[in-house]
């Protein structure tokens, strides 16, 4: 074989494998689209499961996943932007830093059920907060804190120096300087990237088995010391665990579509904003 | 004076707080590694950590219990490895089609579309793989169920697929454009520089993508409790008299272990001890290939 074709053929495979990647996403959506747009109604939206879960909608598990997810975030937005302003802002370069970049890596690596074990041990058990909303969203925490450093670090490396070194040469102090000339504009980057993680969060299911997700409870919570209905965990209860799984295969569907579409517009949602707003910089 | 101390103070005072919150990363690491070997610690001197790693009968909760958890390390490792041998080549090409091949414009809608990928909950990972791969796998093999390591394996590649073009495609991005240049002036062509001096030159990225790809399947979870079967046995077949693994038979992973029986097990029991000491196990995998990962990466810094 000629070199010529021997080139041909590498662009052709090379081509064919990126091709293929792409066409493994659209079949993906549109197995799950297609045999579910017809369950998807006003109703199944809005509706209680009835009958151990056979008719009725997942209105209870939207709920919780919207719940246990804001809730996720509420403690790990703060740690993870004041986490990120010391790496990118006042650390310099040492052990200590070394030490805490390589924690906030192998944070990244821990396999999701080894949290919702951790939570288990710890949140749920020793710490006696039992099967909840907040044992779970600690334990989320935990796996999200990793995501919205390394996002929020991101938003805060586009910001020039010149920012700072102005504000400084103005007699500003260093936290003036981060507080007014950084912060300001590295702020729609973390919320954005902080939204990413949400997207992440929301479609994780083996934390929070352990943690705090329901097999079925059919009531919105109201104290985050009770257990919640979640869409991961849902599909899979309807996917594999329920006892007429040829029955409820259609709200399967469902369920996948009505996660997926969540999970998906939330992370475009945020992509998009992102993109914007890195056209509209003007520095 | 007064109160040019007092700034000074305050921002002493935010300094300190922000490396405080930094550290807890750290804490929290520390942890969460020193709460999976505490809790795991009864069982480890109970049965023995070479039980648990070479045993090959789980059955915590029998009269007679068994603590052997190498049937999950068996089906865990088989997948894993299984799920790289598809996503490796895949992955480097789309990297490789995506910083050396494509026009621009694709370019800029690839990288994000297979970065989606990754949002995918891992639980519509595996209810594709319940609905659409197992069934045919099953026709197309002439299984009695599609629930096994190779629907696994096909699943698992795809979830592994972003991590490893992501971080693949830096690496290659970032070979320097004199490399190119000096190699098509000495007369290669496109695929020999790409085969022969860009991949050598990016080989630390991509092993560092590599070791992260694995650590990626072995953590993962729902897809394979999904679609592998769970069966607690070590499938084998005979190939020219060599006893290799059989990708069609149904394994259980260590992961799903923990998912399992994670939710009934009496707390403070044997069992619930021996669950973390595969929590254990997991964690030491993914916290070495991680560190793995971290000293090829800054190797090449060097």
């Amino acid at each position: 074989m000629s070199k010529y074709w021997q080139q041909k053929l590498f662009t052709i495979v090379v081509s064919a494998a990126a091709l293929f990647s792409v066409g493994v996403l659209f079949f993906a959506v549109y197995w799950i689209a297609k045999d579910s747009i017809g369950v998807i109604s006003w109703e199944f939206i809005t509706d209680m499961p009835r009958r151990r879960m056979t008719e009725g909608g997942i209105w209870p598990a939207i709920v919780g996943t919207v719940y246990v997810s804001l809730l996720t975030m509420v403690f790990a937005v703060p740690l993870g932007i004041a986490t990120a302003i010391y790496l990118n802002e006042y650390a310099s370069k040492g052990w200590v830093v070394r030490m805490i970049r390589l924690a906030i890596r192998n944070l990244a690596g821990v396999p999701s059920i080894v949290y919702g074990l951790f939570g288990l041990g710890l949140f749920v058990s020793t710490l006696g907060l039992g099967h909840s909303l907040l044992s779970a969203a600690l334990t989320l925490a935990l796996m999200a804190l990793p995501l919205i450093v390394s996002a929020s670090e991101e938003a805060l490396k586009t910001i020039p120096d010149s920012f700072r070194e102005g504000a400084l040469a103005l007699g500003a102090t260093k936290w003036q300087a981060v507080r007014h000339q950084v912060l300001p504009f590295a702020l729609p980057g973390m919320i954005t990237g902080s939204v990413l993680a949400l997207g992440r969060i929301a479609g994780e299911t083996a934390p929070i088995i352990l943690t705090g997700a329901a097999y079925f409870y059919p009531l919105i919570p109201r104290s985050v010391g009770e257990q919640f209905m979640a869409l991961p965990y849902h599909l899979y209860i309807l996917a594999t665990q329920h006892e007429q799984v040829a029955v409820v295969r259609p709200l399967a569907y469902g369920t996948a579509l009505v996660l997926l579409g969540l999970v998906l517009s939330m992370s475009m949602g945020a992509i998009l904003v992102r993109s914007y707003i890195r056209r509209r910089r003007t520095w | 004076m007064t109160n040019r101390s007092v700034t000074k103070t305050k921002e002493q005072v935010i300094e300190t707080g922000l490396f405080v919150v930094a550290f807890m990363t750290v804490v929290f690491l520390m942890l969460i590694l020193g709460f999976l070997l505490t809790r795991a610690w009864p069982a480890v001197q109970e049965v023995g950590l070479r039980e648990f790693l070479t045993g090959t009968r789980w059955m915590p909760s029998s009269r007679t219990p068994g603590y052997g958890a190498f049937t999950m390390i068996y089906g865990s490792l088989m997948v894993a490895t299984g799920a790289l041998v598809v996503s490796i080549p895949w992955g480097l090409a789309v990297a490789i089609y995506i910083s050396e091949l494509a026009p621009a414009k694709v370019r800029e809608v690839l990288k994000p579309t297979v970065e989606t990928l990754a949002i995918f909950p891992s639980v519509v990972i595996g209810f594709i793989g319940l609905v659409v791969l197992a069934p045919w796998v099953a026709r197309t093999f002439g299984l009695s169920h599609g629930l096994t390591a190779f629907t696994g394996v096909i699943m698992l590649s795809i979830m592994a697929l972003p991590t490893i073009v992501s971080i693949a495609e830096d690496a290659i991005a970032s070979v320097p454009q004199e490399f190119k240049e000096a190699s098509y002036a000495l007369g290669a062509n496109k695929m020999e520089t790409i085969l022969f001096v860009i991949l050598p030159a990016a080989r630390s990225g991509v092993t560092a993508a590599i070791m992260l790809g694995f650590g990626r399947a072995i953590g993962e979870t729902m897809t394979l409790l999904m679609v592998a079967g769970n069966a607690l046995s070590m499938p084998t077949t005979r190939v020219l008299g060599l006893p290799l693994p059989n990708f069609f038979g149904s394994v259980r992973t260590l992961t799903a272990t923990i998912a399992i029986e994670g939710l009934d097990v009496p707390w403070g029991s044997l069992h619930y001890s021996s669950l973390f000491v595969i929590g254990g196990i997991l964690f030491t995998f993914t916290f070495a290939v991680n560190l793995v990962a971290e000293m090829v990466m800054h190797r090449k810094e060097v």
